[in-house]
């Protein structure tokens, strides 16, 4: 059992990150205190917004140079370090097992067309590599902040009330089949994509192996690790539109298919063909923040970060979605959305296997 | 001179106490073991290969069939069989032939491997009460899929809409990963298919006709059935093509992996001539080698021959014998337009081959769909084709535990034989099939009623499709295609670490 | 003292529900406890036995409301989140709002009222016995899997929006999936295949009329509905939903040795 909440302004209005830190505070009792875990989009918004701001998770050990200068030669490779430096932490609140680092950075103009896939092959590269490193957040103008601790100990570890941002996911969590650590904890972060996650994943094995056929590598023992990368995949790599995207994640059940009008069927049947690995098995609830560039079926293009949430298609976990005025919540409970936004303008429990999606006005 | 060096494996004994002498015996057994003398029965053990026939049928329970207490002076290398099968070759000179499946007390993985449950973090899903969703498609799938935007006027709004651009490949829809494996009307009696054909379309699923063509009477079940096309070529023609659901092109067997076929021409009855095609009486032989495939762009011409002929409405296996070599032979076909790729395991069983082969060659199919699978995804090629299991599938944990380890389904076909009441005697060649399942002698075929055969096999294949939604469910899964390629959900007992590796599974407890 | 008011705010469950008990001993003649500023305290009133005794809670109480509780009223001015009535034994749950999933889970006696819509699984495995039954009544509609395994009990669904207007066809998939008792009275029409394993649509006859009505009156009564919209509930069409068999699955199984 694990408690997530996200929201988004959609006017794009920059909340401060103490809102999402009491939120999940009120969620405490569905995690143990063996991680918590914010990200904020639209946290640096100065002259580092266009660079991929890589945090990375990197050993506290006498070996913590040596590991660093492996870090930077991977990302040396492929471009240029703008600013690092260590992201600021309040000491004496949990045990500093690792360091969070932070490198501002731009890929190299000769890969100007596959870009996002050169940071794809950073990540996986330092992860699979580099011993005593993890990358925890990949994307631009956004950050990840986890670490092993309840949820008001890793927000003032990583004094997230300083920060600014337009939509916060956050995660506290009760781990269930691997060890409590840093890197285990959510949210799981790749390019723009940021999960949080509440259930299990059975279907674990399988998604892990097919999103491997695509060169993605899960090293960090938990499974909502492999979340961040299907989405890549669908919706980055093959261009999905997002609703059918979604609909891999949790398909339409074979008899709601079998009734469906030809075209509709041939495509539900399609997807299901296709991505058969993609799809999540055993109960999820999930809270989703998304890159630039989001492709929806009506063929729009969305141009900004949006947010969804969806749960597994037989609804083995708890998602409650709120709206007031430009805001929109999404969470495991009711009552950690009123914690921030007592009065609201409608609150309602999405379908199993439906995502809500929010996206900024125009 | 000694009438054989090789004392009965077997002792029949008929109790005089409770015979009454209605010699239903001598009638049903189609061996001749029992004979009436006098005011009793006579029962010659050597000829006993324990079909159990005569003691199903005997109305007074009269008939004991033992394992014969002839003790052997006890060796550990020169086993009792080991000095038979000199016995018999040196009295004949010729190979060994064998039935059924290879008897080398070799492991079985399948037996090794345990599953997972769900306890706590995630829930069981109870399948009887909440969706599980055992479909499956067998053929080719796009490795991505790409739409197109659409402009459409929808109350005189203009929106755009997304098309799905790419086109699905055919592919078979099974309602359950279990279909029914090739065994040829010739080996089989036309009782036996009828049952199966029956079954198969009862069930949602699919038979295959094995290399002896498609009798008439299983046309009104053709779009449950996979047609063959062996070395032999035997009844292939466009018609035949056309008539089956799916196609699948022979190239070995788990039983007898790089060796052909031979159907005596004893077996070769009017009906079975008119199927193949090929005078009656006269020998039926599938060469060891497709004569047109010598090499894997051959195998590639022949599919794509057979797709042309189909116009490409129906996809195309290619079934070859788990050998070493299995994982790259299978990146071949793959890369071919085939649709499926079937592996026969060499725990495989056979109507007749030579004991050498059945006993000694090819590997495990637990192996085999492991190395396949991982190098299919390896090559990134995984997605594009489809894997059937074959070979020694017993229960429903075999095939659960095949599909885990990377199947698309799995084909049964000794599982399905002992449905209709196969003994496992070995004894298919003799074509004296006293249960009336692999023979063509008309008093006998007529002891299968395909009806009844029809019921046993579908509830047979009925039963383990709850069983597999029964272990899905307790894996909080609730459709297969999340189990399949699942390793993550098996672990391995008693294995070594090469084993695992090569499984891909961990060791119970880590 | 006969009514005492608790500010719930920023307390955690284990103090709020000390709290209750500690007032409860002191106070023998206690009528009323009222709970304001609740914000997903979890397990209030849980395993309460005091019959007579009303909780009245101001704001968003947590999961498992109610749970084991055998006797008193507890009145909810908001939402519920999951499982209200969680195993409860007798006594009442009246929530102004809608309720999370299996909301009535294991009930085995008194009653739940929800206003507005229940989430998934509602009334799963809701069971009978003798002069016990649970009655679970919601106002809007449920999401798939209403009743399933259920052994016993009544489930109504009125299918009306907050102004007693009709809320449409009821869209759940899955219902009554795995019933082998109690039965499910849905407001309106139902198609077969929204059906689950073991469930099937039975004649609404005027026994099961009488049956239902006293639960829509007083549902009625609660939310201070009107009497045309009573008198529309009860006189529209009803759908029942009652098991196949006691035993549907009992088929299912052959012993390993014939």
């Amino acid at each position: 059992m694990c408690g997530i909440i996200g929201f988004m302004s959609r006017k794009k209005r920059m909340i401060k990150g103490d809102k999402i830190a009491l939120a999940l505070d009120s969620l405490k009792e569905r995690g143990n205190g063996k991680g918590s875990g914010y990200v904020g989009y639209g946290i640096y918004p100065t002259k580092y917004k266009d660079c991929y701001a890589f945090h990375i998770l990197i050993d506290n050990t006498p070996k913590f140079e040596k590991i660093k200068v492996e870090v930077e030669n991977v990302l040396e490779q492929y471009g240029t370090i703008v600013k690092d430096e260590e992201i600021p932490t309040e000491d004496g609140i949990i045990e500093k097992t690792q360091i969070p680092w932070r490198y501002f950075y731009e890929v190299d103009e000769k890969y100007a067309d596959r870009e996002e896939d050169v940071v794809v092959d950073i990540v996986m590269e330092i992860n699979d590599k580099v011993d005593g490193a993890f990358v925890i957040s990949s994307g631009k103008d956004l950050g990840v902040f986890k670490a092993v601790g309840w949820p008001n100990e890793v927000a003032e570890f990583y004094r997230i009330d300083k920060y600014e941002g337009y939509m916060w996911l956050a995660h506290a969590r009760y781990p269930t089949n691997t060890k409590a650590w840093w890197g285990g904890a959510h949210p799981f972060n790749l390019l723009n994509w940021s999960v949080v996650h509440n259930g299990e994943i059975t279907s674990y094995g399988t998604n892990k192996r097919f999103v491997e056929m695509f060169g993605y590598k899960c090293r960090l023992l938990t499974d909502t690790e492999v979340v961040a990368y299907i989405l890549d995949l669908l919706m980055r790599k093959h261009k999905i539109p997002v609703e059918y995207a979604l609909s891999a994640l949790a398909p339409r059940f074979w008899d709601e298919i079998d009734k469906m009008p030809e075209e509709e069927r041939e495509l539900h049947t399609a997807i299901r063909l296709a991505y058969g690995g993609a799809m999540l098995n055993g109960p999820f609830a999930i809270a989703v923040g998304t890159p630039h560039g989001l492709i929806f079926m009506n063929g729009d293009i969305e141009k900004d970060t949006t947010m969804f949430g969806l749960t597994d298609r037989i609804k083995l976990r708890p998602l409650i979605a709120a709206e007031k005025d430009d805001m929109i919540f999404i969470s495991s409970e009711e009552s950690a959305i009123r914690r921030i936004c007592p009065d609201l303008d409608r609150v309602w429990m999405p379908d199993a296997g439906m995502p809500v999606i929010a996206r900024p006005w125009k | 001179m000694i009438p054989s060096y090789v004392p009965p494996k077997y002792k029949v004994e008929v109790d005089p106490n409770k015979c009454m002498l209605c010699e239903r015996c001598t009638i049903e057994c189609s061996w001749g073991v029992h004979r009436r003398e006098g005011d009793r029965i006579i029962s010659y053990s050597n000829r006993c290969g324990a079909c159990h026939r005569c003691v199903a049928m005997c109305p007074r329970d009269a008939i004991t069939i033992k394992e014969n207490a002839v003790s052997w002076r006890s060796h550990p290398l020169w086993d009792i069989d080991a000095r038979a099968d000199i016995y018999n070759q040196a009295k004949t000179g010729c190979i060994l032939l064998s039935g059924m499946a290879n008897a080398k007390d070799h492991p079985i993985y399948f037996d090794k491997i345990v599953l997972d449950a769900c306890q706590v973090t995630n829930p069981s899903i109870d399948p009887l009460r909440e969706p599980m969703e055992l479909r499956t498609y067998i053929g080719k799938k796009p490795k991505q899929l790409e739409f197109e935007f659409v402009e459409e006027e929808i109350d005189g709004k203009k929106i755009k809409k997304a098309k799905l651009k790419t086109k699905i490949a055919p592919n078979l829809k099974l309602d359950t990963p279990i279909m029914i494996a090739h065994m040829s009307y010739g080996a089989l009696s036309l009782n036996a298919h009828l049952s199966f054909a029956k079954a198969v379309k009862e069930c949602g699923t699919f038979m295959g006709t094995g290399e002896g063509g498609l009798p008439k009477a299983l046309y009104p079940y053709a779009d449950h059935i996979i047609t063959q096309v062996a070395s032999g070529r035997f009844g292939v023609n466009e018609e035949y093509l056309m008539k089956g659901a799916a196609i699948e092109i022979k190239i070995g067997q788990g039983a007898k992996p790089g060796i052909g076929g031979h159907l005596p021409g004893e077996k070769v009855t009017a009906e079975i001539s008119a199927t193949r095609m090929i005078p009656e009486g006269s020998d039926a032989i599938s060469p060891a080698p497709h004569h047109d495939i010598y090499s894997i762009e051959d195998l590639a011409q022949l599919v794509r021959s057979l797709k042309e002929a189909t116009r490409w409405k129906k996809p195309v296996f290619v079934k070859i014998a788990a050998v070493h070599n299995a994982p790259a032979i299978a990146v071949g076909i793959a890369t071919s337009d085939a649709d499926a790729v079937v592996i026969d395991g060499y725990k495989g069983g056979t109507g007749a081959a030579p004991k050498v082969f059945r006993d000694h060659v090819g590997i495990p199919i637990e192996m085999a769909i492991a190395a396949v699978d991982q190098r299919l995804r390896e090559e990134g090629l995984r997605n594009e084709i489809s894997i059937i299991a074959s070979g020694g599938i017993r229960c429903a944990a075999d095939v659960f535990k095949a599909i885990a380890l990377g199947a698309d389904a799995v084909y049964i076909g000794t599982a399905a034989m002992v449905a209709l009441g196969c003994r496992v005697c070995g004894r298919c060649y003799t074509g004296l099939c006293a249960w009336g399942i692999a023979t063509q002698r008309p008093e006998l075929v007529k002891r299968l009623d395909p009806e009844v055969g029809a019921r046993r096999v579908a509830n047979l294949i009925k039963a383990w499709t709850h069983e597999i939604k029964e272990l899905l469910g307790a894996a909080g899964i609730n459709s297969i295609e999340s189990l399949r390629g699942n390793r993550d959900r098996l672990r391995g007992v008693g294995l070594n670490e090469k084993e695992l590796e090569v499984l891909g599974i961990k060791l119970a407890g880590e | 003292m006969e009514e005492v008011v608790i500010d719930a705010k920023d307390m955690h469950y284990r103090e709020l529900n000390e709290k209750i008990h500690q007032i409860l001993r002191e106070n023998p003649d206690i009528k009323k406890i009222v709970l304001k500023n609740v914000l997903g305290q979890r397990f209030i009133g849980n395993g309460l036995q005091k019959k007579g005794l009303t909780i009245e809670i101001y704001g968003i109480p947590g999961g498992d409301l109610g749970m084991f509780m055998n006797g008193p009223t507890i009145i909810v001015h908001g939402n519920a989140e999951f499982a209200p009535g969680n195993t409860m034994d007798d006594g009442t749950i009246v929530i102004y709002g809608s309720s999370g999933d299996v909301t009535a889970h294991s009930m085995r006696g008194g009653k739940v009222f929800v206003r507005g819509d229940v989430g998934y699984r509602s009334g799963i495995h809701m069971k009978a016995y003798k002069d016990k039954v649970p009655v679970l009544v919601i106002g809007g509609r449920a999401k798939d899997f209403l009743g399933e395994y259920m052994a016993g009990g009544i489930i109504i669904v009125l299918n009306i929006d907050e102004k007693g207007n009709d809320l449409g066809k009821i869209k759940g998939r899955m219902i009554g999936t795995g019933i082998h008792g109690g039965a499910i009275y849905i407001r309106g029409e139902i198609d077969k295949d929204q059906l689950g394993v073991a469930a099937d649509i039975k004649e609404f006859t005027q026994e099961d009329l009488e049956k239902i009505k006293p639960y829509i009156e007083e549902f009625c009564k609660w939310f201070n509905l009107p009497e045309d919209v009573k008198n529309k509930l009860i006189n529209s069409k009803w759908t029942k939903i009652a098991p196949i068999s006691k035993r549907p699955f009992g088929k299912l199984y052959t012993p390993d040795l014939m």
